[in-house]
């Protein structure tokens, strides 16, 4: 009963992740009656349109998805590395791999100034798991293997998939507003002449738009604060697995500390990867600001409060 | 994991399995019989140490036990050294006849961490042979998967792999020997062995 107290899952955790997930299947079946709604009161050719967008923004999700182990190497300019050339890295992932009963993901360092790891692949066979150079050079052996043993929760927890599932909607939604946009456009400039039909397609561009941008701009929102829970849950997974939830505080610390100086290199090198990141390459916004809203990562002081709870967790005594 | 841990972004922490590690001593015999290895009677725990004074008490328990039993037979104490990867390796050092002594001492660490709710900061457990020759080699129980694999490193981080598979035919079916040859991991420099 004592394993079952120490490392039960955070149940408030649970319920904001599950509360949000709900609103994004809410979204969606909203968007999806929406459509229909547009579709039957004025015109079936916007099913077309829509079914359309559906097709090409699934394509580019499962894609995207497949595709996100090399893209992202590519992305970071990363490099994999054999047991030979970075044994020390090597030693760290084995030991958390046995220690998680997981499948080794490959390893692979990206000669960076910033300080940053991410793993990424469709699935646990095909992960891919990246750390900067001057991540390690700036690192404690302790902090390093706290951060690893982050990214590999993400592994874990399936969250490349879960996310890119989760962005569909938003994915659909903004090549819905693209769409109905050019089809404002040439529709409206086109066929003036024509009358009564012209002004029906024109109402249902206008509708798509305007019911596209709501969903758009909801979902989006949702999607963020489902990153930043899931930020959250790789933390607390991390940290129980190392049992060192101190080491995974002061390795943050490190980097955000560093995060929010000067960086070396451009900083718009990096930022197409963020939702990946283990630490976003932007300033941390200042506590309650709206900027928070927006962020995919949760701020540093709700990340260090939250592994304080995985702290007192761990050292409750048994029995 | 099930599809609404996944959903939920929570991974249970995995549990040891420790019963097979009673097979170590009957495999022992088949491996001196058929490769000439005999156990030097050391062996240890490698496990994740906890931050906090939870877990510190309890590994400081397990210690005194330990040395309380070999004490009673004039064996050595138990020797406790921290890796570079920050892992704890807790080693027992027998007689080489005494394997059952040593894998009765390795399993009373294993239960009095689990007995403590620590069950999942397992990783491994190492038993030492040697040969004639003096190579060295290593059967690693791995807690997680329940399986065993055999490591034989030769100087400068290098492994015999040929020694590893020999060793695996030799034993066959009396240890259950992990399928998947990506999760032979070195231990190098490992303590006791």
């Amino acid at each position: 009963m004592a394993a079952r107290t120490r490392y039960a899952p955070d149940r408030g955790l649970t319920v904001r992740m599950t509360a949000t997930m709900f609103l994004l299947g809410l979204v969606f079946v909203a968007f999806v009656a929406a459509i229909i709604g547009i579709g039957t009161a004025y015109h079936a050719s916007s099913a077309a349109i829509v079914l359309f967008a559906v097709v090409l923004g699934g394509g580019f999700a499962i894609g995207s998805l497949f595709y996100s182990d090399k893209i992202a190497l590519r992305t970071a300019g990363a490099r994999e590395v054999t047991p030979q050339e970075a044994p020390e890295l090597h030693g760290i992932v084995d030991r958390l791999c046995a220690l998680a009963d997981m499948p080794k993901p490959r390893v692979a360092i990206s000669n960076s100034n910033i300080p940053n790891a991410f793993a990424t692949g469709r699935n646990a066979d095909h992960a891919v798991l990246c750390v900067t150079t001057d991540l390690m050079r700036r690192l404690e052996p302790e902090e390093l293997e706290g951060v690893i043993a982050h990214e590999m929760s993400h592994v874990a927890h399936k969250d490349v998939q879960v996310m890119t599932a989760a962005s569909f909607l938003a994915i659909i939604a903004a090549l819905l507003i693209r769409v109905a946009f050019y089809g404002e456009l040439f529709g409206g400039g086109g066929g003036r002449g024509r009358g009564g039909n012209n002004q029906n397609t024109a109402i249902i561009m206008f509708a798509l738009m305007a019911v596209s941008i709501i969903v758009y701009a909801v979902s989006f929102v949702l999607i963020r604060m489902l990153s930043r829970y899931r930020e959250l849950s790789a933390d607390r997974s991390g940290a129980l697995l190392t049992g060192q939830p101190s080491a995974l505080k002061s390795a943050l610390i490190k980097v955000s500390g560093q995060m929010s100086r000067i960086p070396n290199q451009d900083l718009r090198a990096a930022k197409p990867m963020n939702a990946f990141y283990f630490a976003p390459a932007m300033h941390l916004a200042p506590k309650g600001s709206l900027a928070n809203v927006f962020s995919t990562h949760p701020s540093l002081e709700r990340r260090i409060a939250e592994l304080d709870k995985v702290q007192a967790q761990l050292n409750r005594t048994a029995g | 994991m099930g599809f609404l841990d996944t959903l939920l972004g929570r991974t249970k922490p995995v549990q040891p399995k420790l019963d097979d590690l009673f097979a170590l001593p009957s495999a022992a015999i088949t491996l001196d019989a058929g490769a000439g290895f005999k156990p030097t009677g050391s062996g240890s725990v490698c496990f994740r140490p906890v931050e906090g004074r939870s877990f510190a008490d309890v590994q400081k328990d397990v210690q005194e036990l330990l040395d309380l039993s070999s004490g009673k037979e004039g064996g050595l104490p138990v020797e406790v050294t921290k890796d570079s990867y920050g892992f704890n390796w807790l080693v027992s050092s027998h007689l080489s006849d005494e394997l059952d002594g040593l894998v009765t001492d390795l399993h009373a660490v294993n239960s009095s961490l689990v007995d403590n709710g620590f069950g999942p900061q397992l990783l491994c457990t190492l038993v030492a042979f040697t040969d004639d020759a003096e190579r060295r080699l290593a059967l690693i129980y791995l807690y997680k998967r329940g399986t065993f694999y055999p490591f034989a490193p030769l100087a400068g981080e290098r492994r015999d792999n040929a020694l590893e598979l020999q060793v695996k035919g030799v034993i066959g079916d009396d240890l259950k020997f992990e399928p998947d040859l990506a999760r032979w991991f070195p231990v190098w420099g490992a303590p006791g062995l």
